[in-house]
């Protein structure tokens, strides 16, 4: 059984009153930070190896000591709760379930980086969880961990929470501020960084919920005891919700050195694949990273066995590996369509653009229109290899990193199941009413022979 | 003529005091949820005026917003909003049968709402309910694990609301 | 006391020049001058906050500083990109550079209308320069083009929507130059627009600012729509005293008639000034002005084929140029030179002819 520290406590009746909670050993971690400096929490973070549970990955550390200080300007920290990435539904979870881990994190945190005023950005589809959050901050407000002089120690938080109403591209760190600010969910042209002009320009740090609750575990436990779970710089534990043709879809705590293998088909965490079907491909960080066809998911291109952590999802690289990304799990079993799922995800990413950067703007709507031009039967070949091209075109070259999220799924879905791709073209009535079944993977390294 | 209630109007101002001084264009987004619940499910351009008025911006800010985000309905809708997810996770679950089901269930197309204007059928794009799928939003609330027993369940509460 | 500006030193296209610390690297390209210069549709220098978006000024930037030489991974949009000392950028010389430009002119390309012939942009269109420079021949898009619903911006500004690359330069004026914007961008994606959302007319007396700074033929001047081609009509810098602005302006005119007055633009077809709404649409009668003579337009050859400038009428007849000697304007060719005898017929010659197959027909005869 895998170390949980986040959803260890997530089933005790009535966690989400501050009460239970707090009977359950929680605040604990508030007081002793508290008594910390700042930059020793900040030292910490950086000791525990935590990498952001978004989606990129970066040392959340080290993004905590770039923020500026500059005097006499107000400093922010802002927690991104617009979990919008297909696949991905970990931060719902934790928010509904525990929602003042996610508050003592924050208080924490904003200790840390001298925020008076902190914000939980969350997305607007996610109106119910709002009064969870307003809840728990009330009632740790109640009890002093809020407000003014928080036990005392001279440190003043208000912890607000803002609804979005309904766009994906907020999860970007800058359109999020943006759209804190009152504005469309544009993407800001970096630099500056919001460590540096955020917030009303001012100082401000942007982490994910997941990342944000993940400071309690290591106060609690020191940056050091918690870099010693997972292995090599996948450091601690990592929520993954785990979607599509699986026996058990749900949210896991993991500690990253387990096997994709064992993920997908142990009882404890996916319970395989429903109606005794194959495995055909999966997603394993969200619907932005490249899927892989069932013998590089398992399995490493050097043969060797895939792991659930950064290093090993990644192994390969593009060409051969994938990204542990926000954690969204997506599989496939032998009866889905490669085409057609990847269309769906096409027209999500046109339906998110926020249309600012041409690349982006132009290049989605066209990807959607070619991928459901060769799934329903009337593709070319060469509209595959226009795909591809206009994929490239897009990647890379736009303001922010969602022409890449656009971009890789298209890429991953050719690069390995061209030959779908292929039989859709030559078999335009058959491909209406059948699929494709198990692909017979594009192996352009010559790894199987 | 377009007016919050005195308790709403409180309500507003308990927003806008939620950020520093002269940032109150910050509550711009809460406050048309706010309106949108309170004038009739839907932003009429008075709706967005008022709530400029308010934040004392320009109206285009409001319009540009309002547009921005999938949530804020810019023409009528019927009295309950059936959002149905059809990205690739809830259509690796069947969101596609669900869709046509509702479809002629309710006789109407995506886009449109029922003549009696109980129902307005749309799709949207992945709400985080990857997991239990498939699903629709349904106003403040998610519909999970939708079959086609429950859709019928569904429509017979909402006919059978008050 | 002024404090001293650092300079530093970067090398576009293996070209070395010093600018001061804090220039972007398109400005310091703009220095350098020639094809060195990446081209932008929505970098302004004059309107705060722009650029970046279009991504048609992208280079590559093969050497990040002195201090940290390591070459920055993505093409950067080199408008929003300060240099640093010792960085070395590529544009030209970059295929990186010139296949990703040949992508984004062919986004921008992807939904427009390409109505050309009746645009009144056409001759000054920036995404025609862009397209005739970097893009394709063709077009690999199949699909119906993007369309959207007609709105009327007021009596002076036409609205083409299907024309506009979403540059956000119209957006900057109405905040930067007008106490109160009415219009911008609505929606989102591939659907965004420039609208009003609710009919309006944009009435602000500096509004008519946004018709020099569009890119391409979205926002163009009523009280020109059809009259002319811009190369058919002749660009003379003018002023008069005016009470808002500096009144200089460029008045466009064929023969007497002044058929558009435009702010005047430096060579990267930047406005100099800002001009009032009255000097751009009210003052169309050459007695308006004071004509200061035709404007020198580098950029947008079309237009400086027209030969405006410096066309003087000679005074003097041809033979006083020639120093009193008569031209000598016929000359039989034939008398100087044994090729071209019209009396060898060429298509009667086995293989190539050479001057020897002339001698040979001519001794014959």
């Amino acid at each position: 059984m895998a170390k949980k520290l986040l959803l260890e406590k997530a089933h005790i009746e009535g966690i989400r009153h501050f009460d239970v909670y707090r009977k359950e050993g929680g605040y604990a971690a508030v007081e002793t930070a508290l008594k910390m400096d700042p930059a020793a929490i900040v030292e910490e973070v950086k000791k525990s190896g935590l990498r952001g549970r978004g989606g990129a990955g970066f040392a959340t550390g080290l993004k905590w000591s770039f923020l500026a200080k500059p005097e006499g300007v107000p400093r922010y920290l802002v927690c991104n709760a617009d979990e919008s990435e297909p696949g991905t539904f970990k931060d719902r979870y934790l928010m509904e379930f525990l929602p003042h881990l996610l508050i003592e994190g924050l208080i924490i945190s904003s200790f840390a980086l001298g925020s008076n005023r902190t914000y939980i950005y969350i997305r607007g589809e996610y109106a119910w969880i709002v009064g969870i959050l307003e809840q728990a901050i009330a009632e740790a407000k109640l009890h002093g961990f809020l407000g003014k002089n928080i036990l005392g120690s001279g440190f003043d938080c208000e912890i607000y929470v803002q609804r979005g109403a309904g766009a994906y591209i907020c999860g970007e760190e800058t359109a999020l501020i943006e759209s804190l600010e009152g504005k469309r969910g544009n993407p800001r042209i970096k630099p500056p960084f919001p460590a540096i002009k955020g917030l009303w320009d001012c100082p401000t740090v942007v982490n994910n919920v997941e990342t944000l609750a993940a400071v309690v575990p290591i106060i609690n436990m020191g940056g050091e005891e918690y870099a010693k779970i997972g292995v090599g710089r996948s450091t601690g534990t990592k929520l993954l919700s785990a979607c599509g043709n699986i026996n058990k879809p749900g949210v896991y705590e993991i500690d990253m050195t387990i096997s994709v293998e064992e993920f997908i088909y142990s009882d404890e965490y996916c319970g395989g694949i429903p109606n005794g079907k194959k495995l055909k491909a999966c997603i394993p960080g969200g619907s932005s990273v490249p899927i892989l066809p069932a013998n590089l998911l398992l399995k490493t291109a050097k043969g060797e066995t895939r792991y659930m952590n950064y290093e090993s999802l990644s192994d390969g690289g593009f060409a051969t590996g994938s990204m542990m990304g926000s954690g969204g799990f997506i599989v496939l079993d032998e009866d889905q369509c490669i085409v057609k799922h990847t269309y769906t995800l096409a027209r999500f990413y046109r339906h998110e653009s926020c249309g600012q950067c041409s690349p982006c703007r132009e290049g989605t709507g066209w990807m959607e229109k070619i991928l459901q031009k060769i799934d329903t039967g009337k593709g070319t070949i060469a509209d595959i290899d226009l795909l591809w091209d206009i994929q490239r075109k897009i990647e890379g070259n736009t303001i922010c990193p969602l022409g890449d999220a656009a971009a890789w799924p298209v890429a991953a879905a050719i690069r390995h199941f061209r030959d779908e791709f292929e039989w859709h073209v030559n078999n335009p009535t058959k491909c209406l009413t059948q699929n494709y079944g198990l692909a017979k993977y594009a192996d352009a390294l010559g790894l199987s022979a | 003529m377009v007016k919050f209630s005195d308790d709403k109007l409180k309500e507003v101002q308990s927003m806008i005091d939620r950020y520093p001084e002269g940032k109150q264009k910050s509550a711009l987004i809460p406050l048309l949820h706010l309106a949108q619940e309170e004038f009739g499910g839907w932003l009429k351009p008075d709706t967005m005026d008022y709530v400029a008025s308010l934040l004392t911006i320009d109206p285009i800010e409001a319009y540009e917003v309002a547009t921005f985000y999938s949530m804020f309905n810019l023409k009528p809708v019927g009295k309950h909003v059936f959002e149905v997810c059809h990205t690739g996770p809830c259509m690796l679950n069947g969101s596609d049968n669900i869709l046509d089901y509702i479809k002629s269930t309710l006789g109407i197309e995506v886009g449109q709402t029922t003549s009696d204007g109980m129902f307005t059928l749309k799709t949207v794009e992945c709400l985080g309910a990857c997991g239990y799928a498939p699903m629709m939003q349904m106003g403040m609330n998610y519909r999970e694990h939708l079959t086609k027993e429950r859709v019928d369940a569904i429509i017979d509460e909402c006919r059978n609301e008050k | 006391m002024s404090e001293e500006v650092k300079t530093v030193k970067v090398t576009i296209d293996n070209i070395t020049i010093d600018v001061p610390q804090g220039t972007s690297i398109l400005n310091a390209a703009r220095m350098i001058g020639g094809d060195v210069t990446p081209p932008a549709m929505c970098y302004y220098s004059k309107l705060k906050g722009s650029g970046g978006k279009c991504r048609t000024c992208l280079v590559e930037v093969s050497k990040g500083s002195e201090a940290d030489p390591r070459p920055m991974p993505k093409l950067v949009a080199s408008c929003r990109t300060g240099v640093m000392d010792g960085m070395e950028v590529k544009n030209i010389t970059s295929p990186r550079v010139t296949d990703a430009r040949n992508g984004v002119v062919e986004f921008l390309l992807l939904n427009h209308p390409l109505d050309c012939p009746v645009c009144d942009q056409a001759g000054e269109c920036h995404l025609q320069d862009l397209g005739y420079m970097h893009g394709k021949e063709a077009t690999r898009y199949e699909f119906k083009r993007r369309t959207f619903d007609k709105h009327e911006l007021g009596p002076y500004i036409q609205l083409h929507m299907t024309r506009c690359i979403l540059c956000y330069r119209c957006v900057y004026v109405a905040d930067q130059l007008t106490d109160s914007r009415v219009h911008g961008v609505l929606s989102r994606g591939d659907h965004s627009e420039i609208a009003t959302y609710i009919e309006k007319s944009l009435d602000n007396n500096f509004i008519g600012n946004v018709i020099d700074v569009c890119p391409v033929g979205a926002l163009t001047d009523k009280t020109f729509r059809f009259k002319n081609r811009v190369w058919f009509t002749k660009p003379q810098n003018a002023h008069r005293d005016c009470s808002c602005c500096s009144g200089k302006v460029t008045i466009w005119q064929r023969g007497e008639e002044v058929l558009r007055v435009t702010a005047r633009k430096d060579q990267w077809g930047e406005v100099e000034e800002w001009i009032c709404n009255e000097c751009r649409f009210e003052k169309k009668s050459a007695s308006d002005w004071v004509i200061e003579g035709p404007t020198h337009v580098s950029r947008h050859s079309v237009i400086s084929q027209g030969h405006y400038e410096n066309m003087k009428k000679p005074k003097e007849i041809f033979s006083a140029v020639h120093d009193g000697r008569s031209p000598k304007l016929l000359m039989d060719i034939h008398s100087v030179s044994e090729v071209n005898d019209p009396s060898v017929d060429l298509s009667k010659i086995n293989g190539s002819a050479s001057s020897d197959t002339f001698k040979l027909s001519r001794k014959k005869q």
